[in-house]
This record gives structure tokens, C-alpha cells and sequence, in this order.
């Protein structure tokens, strides 16, 4: 956190100075160790391992947050009798298709539940198009009423179930999985567990590496599920925190710039799932399910109003045939092994530098190398731009400018400070960003080229009777220009959502309807012009309000800091204590209120309980604190919606140093792959790869390097690639400190300078020792400073339920010296990969 | 400038008849240290705004002066940042006024080997033929079984992770209604 | 001007000839929370127009300035201490036994039963990590340090500039003026902590300025509104002082000193000062500075009377010369 999110680290330092503890675990000693009370060094890869230890340790010694578990987790669901655990399948769950390799999920489900599918097929094409990633803001399709044992004894219930699958995660266990000392362990469940309950609250902060996992969803569930068990869920000091890594991130998920989502998570259509609009709604409803989701179809057609305008009408289902469908997996490994296949003519690449950025640099570039065209929109010169003309295939001859036919145009692009607009932050906070100057030169906006490449596009085809030109035709997209371009606050009014009839602004989501009356292009962040006010340009001072800061900017939904803040209060809605009140019932004037936008029905009472049969909203009962979730309540187990198991399982990196320890099953046996001669793996436990390797940012530089190696007052401070090693390491391979190393992967061999650090350290795993070498990824071949790219030495493997690649964890071998140049680099990877398979 | 005046400048002067007998201090001022002010003070015009970085998501002040950006600093107001900064954060005004910034668009030709300028208009009709020429190549009316699939699978886009919201919403909204659905971002990644 | 105005103890701004000064402003570089992000390196050089310091990877840790410089004013040092060494405590009573006192010292200082060694040396060791006893790993520590012109309370590069480029501000803060300096370099060799130093291409010193322009206007100087964490704080040097010693008490157990903050040092005590966690040394700074100047009125003096002693040899000759 220290490293990469130095701003939000002055919080932990100010909590560290108020006395709270400070634990950080990861494989290298970084700047956040140095300023944690605990540092835990842990094998990269072996993450659930630590955490499920934590949850036996919290389950065999009950120091779970008993009332907190009853009321608000699904601890005491009963659980189908057909259900298998990986405890019976030696790391597989019930219900494991060999040929598909995914589960058909219908053993997960709670008992009595209707079998209502995740059947194989239906897994296979929810991996396909990382439908795990609709349930950012809800959870998947459950029943309102399942039985339930609130004693938690029966041995079909979710805690018992819990209990008996991390049973095996000993302190002994984690020892021999990640490394970590058995008294290190310990005192971190300690500490943890003992600074939970009514009077206090653990943080968990995870940065999203953790996302880059074949297992990566996960570990994140890992994370929640003790968050729950120790009640920390919903309530101040508590949570897991997401750190993420670009400015607006979470706004281009939530309005998103990916294949299977529409704005607000909404799923893009799929064609067989969804081939119809009611297939569609009824596909997000759910129509028996409690909480906010069934209010669905309310969304969708005020986002296709919002698409169509006068056009979008009962009639016609609101446009929705004019929506294209999905039918497998669009994301964007599929499509670059597709531009290598020649499927793709033409790419985007809008602030994004995916030959260093993305995993299996070569593919990325090799696929670039084989389009019609690429627009590039950047504001310095980057190595997606220049691939045909000096990338690292140039080099090898394996890109020869002469005969490369893609057509590049670099489109220079206005920075933050020449454009109005909003970002969201990684706690899902609206900031608008007044325009300062004007872009310099031919420097547009991504408003100003979208809008008049629309513009184009109709003004081209206008006049067509093509059934397929009609969606562009119809499309609203008349916004008036100021100067030559829309302003951000139009767009962001119709994001807002307004009525159809007198473009009236709606005030929130609950406003809505589905009756073609109100039109909004992202139901989760309606309110945000509530009032005609723009509010995420409020801007009231820190210092002037109380802690929460509710009139500084704007967060979705309905402006609420603290998600699920109902659980902040007990079942009674009291809260658990004075220390930890949040938002609370106050009888007298019969309404939830208290330091946040209370994440409830304001006048729902704590006793409210549904009438037999209520569905929706009116399902949601007095103390059903989760109310995006089908049941209500924070999942421990998922009966559904996960690919890879309802609970999360030790498996390990696709590339690994050892044997998994745990279990028969080696990796995740649901992950994505990609079985091509273009992308190879590093045999696991092979003595040819025998390292770990890790890699992530510095604090000085910026992903890809695009907004840091070109500017000197950051070169400077970071000039060059370099790998940290261990002094054990070093030793062994006789590298020397600044000297030269070359890693090799099945993918690729680069160059680095050498550090040798003691705040790498080698590993005892299983009973042998482990070494671990870590990379920054920033550099590439332009710019200031210049060197090989991390993320050249990374395959492409995906986590089964976001379509995330594993590139935090791998396995490689390094030497001392430099790397081979020219056709000769090509020789030596290849060797590598020959006596691997060789010697398996 | 009187001849008294003039006098009374000279540090000598200062320094034999003021307080500062030493000329350590106050009779070694030079005129400029003497009118030195904060740039930030005497610009004319100061953006709020937000750093475009990684997703804290800080509080930025960018002063504006004569057109140009003369310091971008942390705004003090922010309840998240407190008028800090990280590294990177503190150099937006590198990234913004660098020299290196490409200002114009540039376009390399179908084997070509090096960089040509093009005019802006010219390139965006050129980009919005391609767009269209590789829709109507690719466009998929419906699947095997005669469902709709409405699209083309010849059309990729990576990014947003730092754009504006608002930017985001035109960019799925535009390749929604052309049918293009690859379309990626960071967030995958 | 008091007699002392060259060394000792006083309020330099009022020295310094200005009428009704404001308080003295100075840093309190606390490093017990510095994270090392080099963000006042940074915000520093954005304000003050620095130029870049060369694309130098050095190996020192994650420290790629190297120090302070004419164009680094401020410097983070990255101090990398390995774990602790294990020596035993049965060696170190055998040691002592045999009469090696030190032995034990060093065995106290390091924690029981063991010695530390002050640098990470780059040599590789053997031992394996994990729950053995003897290879304690826990101990490993990583110091930050901002380091940063000291703003002296006597000011060796001011007290020798021949020009009145450097002057002292109403503020105590000691300051270059860019339109003064004629680059004779006198100052260079007079700073006990190596801070101020000539730019190649134009000849002239630069340094830290406090943030000059800024703090004139009631702003905080650039690298202590950036810091994230407040390890760079800003503000009067006496309520500065105040909350460094009240810092010093909480973490003393963690081995924190100050250093800088004593009037009676050898500079007067400075204006920027900082909590450590470890000796000077070990962040590359001088344990006892000394202003070059302090012996001046020492050296005037027997100067004076090594010429009265002449004169009056001189004198002495004459008369010698008569008899």
C-alpha cells in the first residue's frame, strides 16, 4: 500500500500512531513492511493456504463474531445432501466434468432449492464470458427462503461445512505451504481475531494483484469470508479494501469498457441465454430472489431509452434486438490470439500500452503486428504504437517493418488537466475534474473523438435500410457541442437518468421505471445529478465536516460511504457498541439514520419480517443486512455464481515450484486456458524453471510506464530494470549486485540489473527451500528510460470466473550476464523450452 | 528610480546604516527575493481537480497562468488526500506541459518504415472508413440456429481505466450500437 | 549583534538585522514514518524548477539520487539493515568472560544475545530462514530518511559568501539568491553537512530554499504539503521542537534520537532537524557537525595578537636596532 497508494497509506500510519497494528503479508519486504509492526514473508501463490489457516484457526477456536455470524452471514443455510466437498474429492468439489472441465453446480445449492441449472453447460458459458464479474454489485440467483439451523449444529449447515473444509489448514499446513514460521502465523490470527468483535474492527487491504491469480476471485472470498466471520463487514474500521491501481478503474467497470458488461453490471445479452428480452430481464431479476436486483427490468429499459431515445418502444422491446450478443469469450486474450489468427481487422488502444502492460508481451505484440489498422490514443509515444518499428520482435526479426501491414494512427490525447469530467476512486467515489486548459496542438479528448466518430459513422450510413445500421441510426447522440465537443455534465445528466416526457432529472435508481418513462445510462450511479446539482463536483472542505465526509464528492449507490451499513447495528438495529456506532434504528422518529446513508429501506424496521411469499424489496426482512444478495445475507459458502467451488481451495499457480501440499488436484482445475504453440507454459516443478517470480509496481513509476518513464523527474528516481534477489539466490547463481541477470521463461528471456536484497528471502516449502526473485513490470523499449518488459516473461492463463490472467506468480530460471540479441534470443528460449519438456 | 532611492539599494548602504551590520540578512535581500510570490498566488485561474494516476483518487489544484499550466499541487480541501501527494502525483505538471507530449497526430502506412504527419480531419474520416469497411467485412446477422447475434467480432478497443466516466459511457454506447462488443479495459488486466 | 553571533545559541532572523522578524519556520523531518516514496523529491523539483539529476541506477537500495546536490535539495536515503546476526548469548558471556565488556555491550544494544551489523554489505549469507531459533529474520529493518538543507542557526556557506548571495531570511531560513550568486563556490567546502553544491552548466550554488516564495505567502513549502505521511513537517522551529520531543519519548524504545534540534550543537542547531531510528552514521550524516566559521572570533582574536605580537617584535627590533 505504502508503495503504490502512498496517499491512503497516511491512514494506516495516522491508525499506527493511534495504536493499532500494522501486519503486512507478502513475498518481499517492501516499503510497507518497513513501516508495519509484522512483516510476514509468504510464498507467492499460496495465499488461500494462509487465510484458510486463518479461518480454521477462528472456527476451531470459536472466536468468531457469534450474533453478528447468525444474523448476517449464511452460516446456518442448509446445504444440498448431494453436496461433496473437496475433503471427500481430494481438491475437487461434486459435480467436476472432465471433458468441460467445470462443475455442474446444482450439488452446491442450498437444501431444497429448486435445481434451476449452472449446469455445465451453462458453467461453461458463464466462464466464457466472466459472468462472475455481473456480480460486482449483487449476488447470483437464490431462492428468498431456505432452512436454516441458528444453532449452527447440523452438519449440512455452512458453518459446519466451513469447518470441516479449512480443518486440514493447520498452522503445521500453512508452515509447509507458504513458509510463514508457525508462531509468525499464530500471532496473526491473534492479533487479527482479538481486534474483532462489538468493540473493534480489522481492516483487510488487498491490492489488486491479488486479482491476477488463476484462483484470484478466491483469494478475494478468502478475505471476505473471515471479514465475516469476525463481523467486520459494513461496519467503520472494518471491510476489505480494494486498492486499485488507475484512476478510474472502478468507473470503467461500473460504466464499463468490457465485453460482457452494460452500464450498472447489467450482462450483455448473450445469444442463447439471453435471446430475447424477457429471457434477458428475467436473467437479472430473478423473479423469486429477494433484494434490489428485482427491480431489473426498471433498469434495463430506462438504459435502452437512454440508447434509443424515441426509438426504443414497447413495440420493439426497447430497442433490445439492436444490442449485439455474445457468444463464448470476447475478453481481451481471446481477441489477441485472434489478431494473431488474422480474425480482427482494426483495434483501439485508448491510454492503454498493452505491449508492456498486458501478459505474453509478444502475443500482444505479434497480434498488433497482424491487423488492418491500430489507433493508438496516448499522450506520449508508446511501445503499442511503435511495435513495427523498433519492439523487441524487430530485434529478433520476427516483426520486419517492410512486410508489417498494420496501418497505426497515433491519435495525441488530451490530458486530465484539458478536459472535464468524473473519475471514480477505488472506494467507488464520483469526483468531477473542472477543465483547466485547453488540449494543445491536435490533443482531443476521448469525448470529442468518440462523439465525431459517431457522428461519422451516421453521417455515413444515413439514409441506410440495413436492418444492422438501425441500432447507430436510432442512437441518441445529439448532444449539443460546446465548442466542438458534448460537455462532460450532459453526458454525465443522461448517466444520471432523467424522465422521457420533460427531461426532468430523477432524483435515484428507486425512481426508475420500467415503463419506458424514464430514461438513465447507469442505474447505479443515479443521484449523482440529483437536485440538477452536479454531485460529484461538491466540494466541501475535509477539515469542515465530520469523518465521513459525505459532502466531498459523490459515491454509488445513493451516495453511501460504507456498504452494507445495516450491519453496523445489530439485529435490533442498536448499535454493536458506542465505539463502532455507524448507522443505527431510531424508534422515536421510526427510520434508519447515523454517520452514512443508512444502506437499507429508510423506514424499514429492524422487525420488519416479509409476508409468506414476498418477493423483491419486500423480501428483504428487518435484519437482512447484505440486500443485494438473493438471501440477504453475506455469503461464507456461494451456492452459486463461482466456477471453480462455493469455497475457496488451496490449488497452486498454474506454474509452481512444488506439488500442492493440500490436495490430489494440482491447480484450479476450472481455470481458462489457452493450449496453443504461441503460448507455452513452464512445466510445474520443473528443474529447468526452478524459481518463483513475482512482479509489481514501484512507487516511482506507473504501470506501463506511459506516465512515468517519460517524464524525468520519475525516471530519475528509478532509472532502470532491475530484479531483486536474495543473497542465498545470488549466491547460488553467482549474480552479482548491479551486475547483469537474464530470466528465462517459456515465453521469453529478458535482461535486468541486479539487486541484491535481504528483503528477499529464500523459503522453506514442503520441506525444501524455495527461492523467489521479483520484477517491477514498468519498462519497455521508449521513453526516457527504457529497458525488457516484466510482462514478457508471463503466459496467459486466466482465473475461470473474471477472465483475470495469472501473472502475479510464476516459475523461471536466472543467470548471470546478459540475454542473447537478435535470432539468437529465439535459440535460447527455445532451448530452454526443449529441455523442459525434455525432462518431463 | 530616484538617485536617494537607488542608494538606499545597495546592500553597503543597508549594511553601514541599517540593522544588519553583518549584510547576513536583511541588507544582502536583492530587490527579486524581496518581490518573490508564490506563482500559485498570482495566476489567473485555479481548476479543481483530480490526480490521473492510481485510484486514491487525491484532490489536485491546477493553476493556470496566461493559458499555461504553472503548478499542480494537492488540494488541502480533499478529505481523502489532505493537499498530499506521491511521487507521481506531484509530477502532473510534467505530464501535462512535457516537451515529449505528442501533439500531433502521426501515421505510419502499411509497411511503412517510419512516421508521417496527417491532418487531424483527414485522419478521423480515414478511421471512420475503416471502422465501417471492417464492420461490414465481419458482421455476423445471426448464429447457426438463426438467433440474433447482431455484430462483428472484427473490431477490438483496450482501455478506460483512465478515462472519465462520461467518456467511458460514450465509447459503450458508440461500439453497442455498431455492434462491436470487444471492447476492453484495464480492469481485465 | 551579540558577541556569540558566530556560534551559540539565538534567534539568527533577529540577528540577521530583521525588526519585528516572524518566528522562526523550519522542518521536522520525522523518519519513523517516512515511506520512502520520494514524493518531496518530486514536488520540490516540480516547484522550484530543478533540473533532472542524471538516469543513474546506484544500488543503494531504492535510493537513485544519491544525496543531496545543486540539483536534488531533497534526497531520500534508503538503509537497508539485515536481520540480526546471531552471536548467542552464551558467546557473549563467554566473551565477557574472557574480558571482552564490549562483547555484551554490543550484545545489549542489538537486542539480547545478539550483535547487529550498522549496513547491509551485499554479501551473501547461508543461512536458511524459518523457525530456527538462531535466525531471527523479524529484526530486518528498512530506514528512509528525507534528508534536506539544514537552514543552520550558524551558516557556514553564509557567513563565508563573499557576494551576499546567501542570506538569511526574516524567516531564520537560510537562502541562495539565483541574481546574486557569482558562482565562486566558497560556500561549497564551508557547509559541515556537504548540502550546498554548484550546477555544472551555470556555476552557481543552489539549495534548498525553504520554499522562499511560498512560505512569504503563507504556504507550506513544496515537499511538506506533498508528503503522504507527514514525516516532513513544517511550521515554527519551536513548536516543532516541542512535538519532536514529545515523538522522541514515544518511540525511544524503537532507538529514536534526534538530531539537529540542540542549540548548543555545533551549528546553533538547525532549522530542518530530524527524528532518527539508528546513529547518524547510518544515514550518512555528519554525528557532530561543527559551523567552519565557529573559530572565527577565536582566530580573529589570536590573529590580533599574533599582530600586536608582531608589532610589537617589530617594535622590539627597532629599539633592538637603536641600542
Amino acid at each position: 500500500m505504502a508503495e503504490a497508494h502512498p496517499v491512503g497509506f497516511q491512514y494506516v500510519v495516522e491508525a499506527k500512531n493511534r495504536g493499532a497494528k500494522i501486519i503486512h503479508v507478502d513475498p518481499r519486504f517492501t516499503r510497507t513492511s518497513a513501516l508495519a509492526d509484522e512483516f510476514v514473508a509468504v510464498r507467492a501463490g499460496a495465499d488461500i493456504a494462509f487465510l484458510g489457516g486463518v479461518i480454521n484457526y477462528i472456527l476451531s477456536n470459536e472466536k468468531d463474531f457469534r450474533e453478528y455470524v447468525v444474523a448476517y452471514t449464511n452460516a446456518s443455510m442448509l446445504v444440498s445432501e448431494e453436496f461433496q466437498d473437496t475433503e471427500d474429492l481430494d481438491g475437487l468439489f461434486s459435480g467436476y466434468d472432465t471433458e468441460l472441465n467445470v462443475y455442474d453446480q446444482t450439488s452446491w445449492q442450498y437444501a431444497g432449492q429448486r435445481a434451476e441449472g449452472q449446469e455445465e453447460d451453462e458453467a461453461h458459458a458463464d466462464r466464457e464470458t466472466a459472468s462472475g464479474l455481473e456480480q460486482e454489485s449483487h449476488g447470483p440467483p437464490i431462492p428468498a427462503d431456505v432452512p436454516r439451523d441458528l444453532t449452527l449444529r447440523d452438519p449440512r449447515c455452512v458453518y459446519q461445512i466451513l469447518k470441516r473444509h479449512y480443518a486440514r489448514y493447520t498452522p503445521e499446513v500453512v508452515e509447509q505451504v507458504c513458509g510463514v514460521p508457525q508462531d509468525a502465523f499464530l500471532s496473526v490470527c491473534e492479533a487479527w481475531t482479538s481486534n474483532s468483535g462489538r468493540e473493534r474492527t480489522t481492516a483487510l487491504v488487498y491490492s489488486v494483484g491479488w486479482t491476477q491469480h488463476s484462483v484470484g476471485v478466491q483469494y478475494i472470498r478468502t478475505g471476505a469470508i473471515i471479514q465475516l466471520l469476525l463481523g467486520n463487514m459494513g461496519r467503520p474500521g472494518g471491510g476489505v479494501m480494494a486498492l486499485r491501481g488507475h484512476a478510474s478503474i472502478q468507473g470503467s467497470t461500473d460504466i464499463p469498457t468490457l465485453f460482457n458488461l452494460l452500464p450498472g453490471y447489467l450482462p450483455m445479452p448473450h445469444h442463447q441465454q439471453h435471446e430475447t428480452f424477457r429471457d434477458w430481464v428475467d436473467a437479472i431479476r430473478n423473479p423469486e430472489q429477494k433484494g434490489f436486483w428485482a427491480n431489473a427490468e426498471a433498469y434495463a429499459v430506462s438504459l435502452l431509452k437512454a440508447y434509443w431515445g424515441d426509438a426504443a418502444t414497447e413495440d420493439n422491446d426497447w430497442g433490445y434486438g439492436w444490442l449485439p450478443r455474445l457468444t463464448g469469450d470476447h475478453g481481451t486474450y481471446q481477441q489477441v490470439l485472434d489478431m494473431i489468427d488474422g480474425k480482427i481487422k482494426g483495434y483501439f488502444l485508448l491510454g492503454q500500452n498493452p505491449a508492456v502492460g498486458s501478459a505474453h508481451g509478444k502475443a500482444q505484440r505479434l497480434g498488433m503486428a497482424n491487423l488492418d489498422w491500430l489507433v493508438v490514443r496516448d499522450l506520449f509515444m508508446i511501445e503499442s504504437a511503435t511495435f513495427w518499428k523498433d519492439g523487441p520482435e524487430v530485434a529478433t526479426g520476427e516483426i520486419i517493418p517492410a512486410e508489417c501491414r498494420t496501418e497505426v494512427f497515433f491519435m495525441p490525447a488530451a490530458s486530465h488537466a484539458e478536459k472535464e469530467g468524473t473519475f471514480t476512486q477505488t472506494q467507488r467515489m464520483l469526483q468531477w475534474r473542472e477543465k483547466a486548459v485547453d488540449p494543445p496542438g491536435d490533443c482531443r479528448s476521448e469525448l470529442w473523438f468518440f462523439y465525431h466518430l459517431g457522428r461519422r459513422l451516421r453521417e455515413r450510413l444515413a439514409g441506410s435500410t440495413l436492418d444492422r445500421d438501425q441500432g447507430l441510426l436510432n442512437l441518441t447522440w445529439d448532444y449539443p457541442l460546446h465548442g466542438d465537443e458534448p460537455s462532460g455534465e450532459d453526458v454525465l445528466r443522461e448517466i444520471n437518468g432523467y424522465t422521457t416526457a420533460d427531461r426532468e432529472l430523477v432524483p435515484g435508481f428507486a425512481s426508475l421505471k420500467a415503463d419506458g418513462s424514464t430514461a438513465c445510462g447507469c442505474w447505479i450511479y443515479s443521484g449523482v445529478f440529483k437536485d440538477g446539482v452536479n454531485q460529484a463536483a461538491r466540494r466541501k472542505p475535509g477539515r469542515e465536516q465530520d469523518w465521513v465526509a459525505r459532502e466531498w464528492g459523490w459515491a454509488w449507490p445513493a451516495d453511501r460511504r460504507t456498504l452494507y451499513n445495516r450491519a453496523s447495528a445489530d439485529p435490533e438495529g442498536r448499535p454493536w457498541s458506542e465505539r463502532k456506532k455507524y448507522v443505527w434504528w431510531d424508534p422515536d422518529k421510526g427510520e434508519w439514520t447515523g454517520y452514512d446513508v443508512p444502506d437499507f429501506e429508510k423506514n424499514k424496521p429492524p422487525s420488519y419480517r416479509p409476508p409468506e411469499g414476498a418477493t423483491g424489496v419486500a423480501a428483504i426482512s428487518g435484519d437482512d443486512a447484505f440486500i443485494m444478495q438473493g438471501d440477504g445475507k453475506g455469503w461464507l459458502y456461494a451456492p452459486s455464481g463461482l466456477i471453480d467451488g462455493p469455497l475457496p481451495t488451496h490449488y497452486e499457480p498454474v506454474e509452481s515450484a512444488v506439488a500442492n501440499p493440500l490436495y490430489g488436484q494440482q491447480a484450479n482445475p476450472t481455470r481458462k486456458r489457452y493450449d496453443r504453440a504461441d503460448n507455452p507454459m513452464n512445466p510445474s516443478q520443473s528443474a529447468v524453471y526452478p524459481y518463483v517470480f513475482s512482479t509489481s509496481r514501484l512507487t516511482e513509476h506507473h504501470t506501463a510506464g506511459g506516465m512515468s518513464r517519460q517524464l524525468a523527474y520519475l525516471s530519475e528516481l528509478q532509472p532502470e530494470m532491475f530484479v531483486e534477489v536474495s543473497p542465498q539466490l545470488a549466491a547460488e547463481r553467482g549474480l552479482e549486485h548491479l551486475g547483469w541477470a537474464t530470466i528465462v521463461t517459456a515465453r521469453a528471456a529478458i535482461e535486468a540489473r541486479v539487486m541484491v536484497t535481504d528483503r528477499l528471502r529464500p523459503l522453506r516449502i514442503d520441506g525444501r527451500v524455495v527461492h523467489q526473485l521479483w520484477l517491477p513490470y514498468h519498462w519497455g523499449n521508449e521513453g526516457l528510460v527504457t529497458g525488457d518488459s516484466a510482462n514478457d516473461l508471463i503466459g496467459i492463463t486466466l482465473d475461470p470466473n473474471v477472465l483475470i490472467q495469472e501473472s502475479k506468480v510464476g516459475t523461471c530460471d536466472i543467470r548471470p550476464g546478459r540475454r542473447p540479441t537478435g535470432p539468437a534470443l529465439i535459440a535460447f528460449v527455445n532451448d530452454y523450452r526443449k529441455r523442459a519438456d525434455g525432462s518431463q | 528610480m530616484g538617485v536617494r532611492t537607488w542608494i538606499e539599494g545597495w546592500p553597503v548602504y543597508r549594511q553601514l546604516t541599517g540593522t544588519d551590520p553583518l549584510g547576513r540578512g536583511a541588507a544582502s535581500q536583492s530587490a527579486r527575493s524581496k518581490n518573490l510570490t508564490a506563482r500559485t498566488e498570482t495566476a489567473d485561474s485555479m481548476a479543481r481537480s483530480v490526480c490521473p494516476y492510481c485510484a486514491v483518487g487525491c484532490g489536485q489544484r491546477i493553476f493556470v497562468k496566461d493559458g499555461e499550466v504553472v503548478q499542480i499541487e494537492g488540494d488541502p480541501d480533499s478529505p481523502i488526500s489532505k493537499g498530499r501527494l506521491c511521487p507521481k502525483g506531484s509530477a502532473s505538471k510534467s505530464l501535462v506541459t512535457s516537451d515529449r507530449r505528442q501533439k500531433k497526430v502521426l501515421y505510419r502506412r502499411p509497411y511503412g518504415t517510419d512516421w508521417e504527419e496527417l491532418d487531424l480531419e483527414t485522419a478521423m474520416d480515414m478511421i471512420a472508413d475503416r471502422v465501417l469497411a471492417a464492420r461490414e467485412e465481419t458482421w455476423e446477422d445471426r448464429d447457426e440456429d438463426g438467433r440474433p447475434l447482431n455484430r462483428t467480432l472484427g473490431i477490438s478497443s483496450l482501455g478506460g481505466a483512465t478515462l472519465d466516466n462520461e467518456e467511458n459511457y460514450l465509447i459503450k454506447k458508440l461500439f453497442t450500437a455498431m455492434g462491436a462488443i470487444q471492447i476492453e479495459n484495464q480492469a481485465r488486466i | 549583534m551579540g558577541a556569540n553571533s558566530l556560534y551559540g545559541p539565538l534567534d539568527p532572523a533577529p540577528d540577521a538585522g530583521y525588526v519585528d522578524a516572524p518566528p522562526r519556520m523550519g522542518f521536522f523531518t520525522d523518519t519513523s514514518v517516512c515511506i520512502g516514496c520520494k514524493a518531496c523529491e518530486v514536488a520540490c523539483k516540480e516547484w522550484n524548477g530543478v533540473p533532472d539529476d542524471g538516469f543513474n541506477l546506484l544500488g543503494h537500495s531504492y535510493d537513485n539520487t544519491g544525496g543531496l546536490s545543486a540539483n536534488s535539495w531533497r534526497a531520500v536515503a534508503f538503509i537497508e539493515q539485515p536481520a540480526v546476526v546471531p552471536a548467542g548469548p552464551v558467546d557473549a558471556l563467554a566473551e565477557a568472560a574472557a574480558g571482552r565488556s564490549d562483547a555484551l555491550a554490543e550484545a545489549g544494544c542489538g537486542g539480547a544475545g545478539t550483535t547487529r551489523e550498522p549496513e547491509f554489505l551485499g554479501m551473501p549469507g547461508t543461512d536458511l530462514p524459518g523457525r530456527t531459533p538462531d535466525a531471527p529474520r523479524t529484526d530486518f529493518r528498512w530506514l528512509m530518511m528525507s534528508n534536506v538543507c539544514k537552514h543552520c542557526t550558524h551558516a557556514g556557506c553564509l557567513d563565508v559568501c563573499p557576494t551576499g548571495a546567501l542570506f538569511r531570511t526574516e524567516f531564520g531560513t537560510v537562502v541562495v539568491q539565483e541574481d546574486v550568486c557569482n558562482g565562486c563556490g566558497y560556500c561549497i567546502p564551508a557547509c559541515p553537512y556537504g548540502v550546498i553544491d554548484q550546477r555544472k552548466d551555470d556555476g552557481r550554488a543552489w539549495k534548498c530554499t525553504l520554499c522562499y516564495d511560498r512560505i512569504g505567502d503563507g504556504l507550506t513549502p513544496a515537499c511538506a504539503q506533498a508528503c503522504p505521511t507527514q514525516s516532513i513537517q513544517y511550521g515554527e522551529l519551536d513548536e516543532l521542537r516541542a512535538r519532536a520531543a514529545e515523538r522522541v519519548e514515544k518511540l525511544k524504545d524503537q532507538g529514536a534520537r534526534l538530531y539537529g534540534h540542540d542549540p548548543d550543537d555545533g551549528v546553533g542547531g538547525d532549522g530542518a532537524f530530524f527524528l532518527l531510528l539508528d546513529e547518524p552514521e547510518v544515514y550518512g550524516l555528519p554525528p557532530d557537525p561543527i559551523v567552519a566559521t565557529r573559530d572565527l572570533p577565536a582566530m580573529w582574536k589570536r590573529a590580533g595578537l599574533a599582530g600586536l605580537a608582531m608589532a610589537a617584535a617589530v617594535a622590539v627590533s627597532f629599539l633592538g636596532g637603536r641600542r
